[in-house]
């Protein structure tokens, strides 16, 4: 449904900024939504489409100076009660039901009918949203406890909820991510119904099939800005992709360092074992090599990658690290100390201090050596080695002071990054290096990756994603079932392309053992 | 896009200066967060008591407060690593016993005062031990040293009371330099010792490290292992040197009662300082302010008049209430 010329949009959010300790995440956002379309909202990751959706949501205040109208009509002040009032309803990828209540329950949170006195009236709740739920398509009762229900049939609750504090604005952030396809086809005819109902939607979503299939206009955000608006007409993979990246994808990955010497072995791995994830692994890594580890989630790479770190026990495994044998490997402390660093898959958990400043994130292993007096830190060498990683690795933040939790996951990782760089190790093992980072910040992750090998250093690259180990790596091991199984690229003469990983990485297609 | 990393680049540099600013004063608000409730007590008391602000009185109280403080000193190393030690009462009513015992020989009285930090230091290891290497919760351990330790201290002073009355170091408890008590230039020395351990060394940034990712902090290379040992010695080490603190005051020391729930009030000092139970923030700075809360508000009760009963509930209460306090205030000042 195309708005007419000259309605009054349902919603306007006109100049609005938001800015978090010192970075403007939002610059400026204008975004015009009519009644009965789905307007689709996209952008990578830290574009700033969730900051968008919470200061409409009232959960964050957007900076001095922008404005929201609702109907045509200016709202001096906006919170979570105003956003309610005026029926603007979100539903998040977390859904925020309380499942140990019934559907009902659900439904009336915080609006519960009461009873005479004080008492709830659960059967006047249970006969109020009979309706809503019959006009959704539900086929369960508001009896149901929410526990019992499926994720689809739990964003139906979430759906009827606003339906039924009269939302007429329905914001639905990445809601088929968790859904199985029939699932998908009928909350996508759920959602023209509603469109036909005269609600307004705003749809936040990655998958371009979705966008194509659903939305009525398309805006793009980037780097906190809204870069454009296509209308329905307009739509094209090229043209969303452009607009979201703001650059060519062409070059996108750098694989431009010079080849590899395969006589200068900087680290060699044989026997790796841990009696069960990982079955005697074995391989060679070159200096200045970028050596790809694909296989499928469960094959066992980050086990091999932690044992050879020194991360996790190990039953069998030498390691020799630029000529020398590591013969005490009992802790990543030894690891380290040989020259091998490891990045983990999961920086939160596993890799930042996030309460400690970017600073100190970045000098927590450095400042050892660096250290005088038998452990005084030398601080100007910190800051030093700080300001220099945040520049050569364009880490984007506006002090490093700041914690480095209030970083996007693109510079957290970044930031990690820096702090084993400042070890100068010989081996790099990256394990899923652009997990949850954005486009820009993983063009110039390999990019970094590039460097490294130019300036010598064996990186070993772990990622699920195909593309990027085919991009980045100049050899590709294929793991499976803790074996390494297969060789591609080097002197192996078959060629790295995806269809050849995933034939080997499933048992698809199957290599004779060499003779060594 | 060249350019506008360019110019981002450049407005950053032109804001960070501004940003780090305001990141310094935050932290700033951050360690002092327990000082307005400090000068509100001292000045609610000094409206209600005429006798609360005179020189003899403030020295008074730091002298009461000095004990806990180096005690909470010690207790801050080891809740930044997101542990506990429930048993420094109980190591310095031992190292007191241990102090006072080698006191009494003929000539190296002195000894004493190395005897009861060198023992503090021997049981804090052995928590240490127990924490670091046998990976035991430091909760259960330090409870278990807490009794222990408490029935080792009557076995050395053969359950009685052991007398000095010429204790060679008796000086520590009472005399003063240019005015200032010797136990109050301990405390502050201890004080600024860790300040500079916490802020200024390796392993101060490995304490900080661990307590706030201990995953994280192994697979940086850091020997956890070592860092635990150090805290817990370092608690233990301070309990030994309250124990000779609080023996050179009383020229006495016994197993049964002293230092009893000694440990209480050093853990409220930390936390009323600000330091977060699970590990990776705090400072020495707000643990200071945090003891010092505790003796004004003792001392100004006392003074006052104010039953030992209620002294208690008022205590409690307002450890609470500050607490809730900077809580309420800190979640403003974050959105």
């Amino acid at each position: 449904m195309k708005p007419e010329p000259g309605a009054t949009p349902i919603l306007e959010m006109r100049g609005i900024s938001k800015t978090f300790s010192g970075l403007r995440v939002l610059k400026e956002v204008d975004l015009t939504v009519f009644a009965g379309e789905v307007h689709a909202l996209m952008g990578e990751n830290g574009a700033g489409k969730s900051t968008l959706m919470k200061v409409l949501s009232g959960a964050h205040q957007a900076d001095a100076g922008g404005e929201i109208r609702i109907d045509g009509r200016r709202l001096a002040s906006y919170g979570p009660g105003a956003a309610k009032e005026h029926g603007v309803a979100v539903i998040y990828q977390e859904l925020s039901l309380c499942p140990n209540l019934s559907v009902a329950e659900n439904i009336y949170l915080g609006r519960e009918l009461r009873g005479r006195s004080w008492t709830v009236d659960r059967k006047a709740m249970e006969a109020g949203c009979v309706d809503v739920l019959n006009r959704l398509g539900a086929d369960f009762k508001p009896q149901t406890k929410v526990s019992t229900l499926s994720i689809a049939e739990r964003q139906l609750v979430e759906i009827a909820r606003a339906i039924h504090a009269k939302a007429r604005i329905l914001v639905m952030d990445e809601p088929t991510t968790p859904l199985s396809s029939r699932e998908t086809d009928r909350l996508f005819a759920l959602i023209r119904q509603l469109r036909q109902e005269g609600l307004a939607i705003v749809y936040i979503s990655h998958r371009m099939a979705e966008i194509y299939e659903l939305s009525d206009r398309v805006s793009v955000l980037r780097d906190g800005k809204h870069v454009g608006m296509l209308a329905r007409e307009e739509l094209s993979a090229e043209a969303l992709v452009k607009m979201m990246v703001g650059r060519d994808l062409s070059g996108f990955y750098k694989k431009e360092h010079a080849p590899y010497d395969p006589g200068n072995v900087v680290m060699r791995v044989r026997d790796m074992a841990d009696g069960g994830r990982v079955r005697g692994c074995s391989f060679d890594l070159h200096a200045g090599e970028v050596l790809g580890i694909a296989g499928l989630v469960g094959a066992g790479r980050t086990e091999l990658a932690r044992l050879i770190f020194g991360a996790d026990p190990r039953i069998s495994g030498t390691l020799e690290v630029a000529g020398k044998a590591v013969t005490a490997l009992r802790g990543p402390v030894d690891a380290i100390r040989a020259g091998v660093v490891y990045l983990t898959e999961d920086r939160k958990a596993q890799g930042l201090f996030l309460d400690m400043s970017v600073r100190d994130n970045i000098n927590v292993c450095a400042c050892v050596p660096d250290a005088s007096y038998g452990g005084v830190l030398d601080r100007r060498r910190g800051a030093q080695r700080a300001s220099a990683a945040i520049k050569s690795l364009a880490i984007r933040v506006a002090s490093p002071n700041i914690n480095v939790g209030a970083l996007s996951g693109g510079n957290q990782q970044k930031v990690l990054l820096a702090r084993l760089l400042e070890i100068k190790p010989h081996v790099l093992i990256l394990d899923e290096p652009t997990r949850g980072v954005d486009i820009g910040a993983k063009s110039e992750i390999y990019r970094i990756i590039n460097e490294l090998a130019q300036a010598g250093i064996g990186v070993v690259v772990i990622s699920s994603e195909l593309p990027e180990i085919v991009g980045t790596s100049d050899r590709v091991l294929v793991m499976r079932e803790g074996e390494l199984v297969a060789e591609l690229g080097g002197h192996s003469g078959r060629e790295i392309s995806q269809e050849n990983i995933i034939e080997l990485a499933t048992g698809a297609q199957q290599i004779e053992p060499q003779a060594a | 896009m060249e350019l506008s990393s360019q110019s981002s680049q450049r407005t950053s540099s032109t804001t960070a200066v501004a940003v780090g600013k305001r990141e310094q004063m935050r932290n700033l608000l951050r360690t002092v967060g327990m000082l307005p409730v400090l000068l509100l007590l001292v000045l609610g008391f000094a409206l209600m008591s005429e006798n609360f602000f005179t020189v003899q009185n403030l020295s008074i109280i730091t002298q009461q407060a000095s004990v806990n403080i180096v005690l909470a000193a010690g207790m801050t190393f080891v809740i930044l690593t997101a542990g506990i030690d429930l048993s420094v009462g109980a190591i310095l009513a031992a190292s007191a016993v241990v102090a006072m015992l080698a006191s009494l020989s003929p000539q190296f009285g002195m000894l004493g005062i190395a005897a009861g930090i060198g023992f503090g230091l021997l049981l804090g290891l052995t928590n240490g031990v127990l924490i670091a290497f046998m990976r035991l919760p430091p909760f259960i351990v330090t409870l278990g040293a807490l009794t222990a330790m408490r029935g080792l201290a009557r076995l050395l002073a053969d359950d009685k009371t052991v007398f000095n009355p010429e204790l060679p170091f008796a000086f520590i408890g009472n005399d003063a330099v240019l005015g200032v008590p010797w136990l109050v230039i301990i405390a502050l020395l201890v004080v600024a010792l860790s300040w500079f351990i916490l802020r200024r060394t390796v392993i101060g940034v490995q304490i900080y490290a661990v307590g706030g990712n201990q995953e994280a902090a192994r697979l940086s290379g850091i020997k956890v292992w070592k860092v635990l040992l150090f805290v817990y010695a370092v608690s233990g080490l301070l309990a030994g040197l309250g124990a000779v603190m609080t023996a050179s005051r009383l020229s006495a020391a016994n197993g049964l009662q002293l230092g009893q729930s000694y440990e209480l009030d050093a853990i409220a000092a930390v936390i009323l300082g600000g330091t977060s139970f699970t590990g990776g923030v705090g400072s020495i700075a707000g643990t200071l302010i945090g003891a010092l809360i505790i003796a004004v508000l003792t001392n100004g009760l006392v003074l006052l008049g104010v039953s030992d009963i209620w002294q208690y509930i008022i205590k409690g209460i307002v450890i609470i209430g500050a607490v809730a306090l900077d809580r309420y205030r800190q979640s403003g000042a974050r959105t």
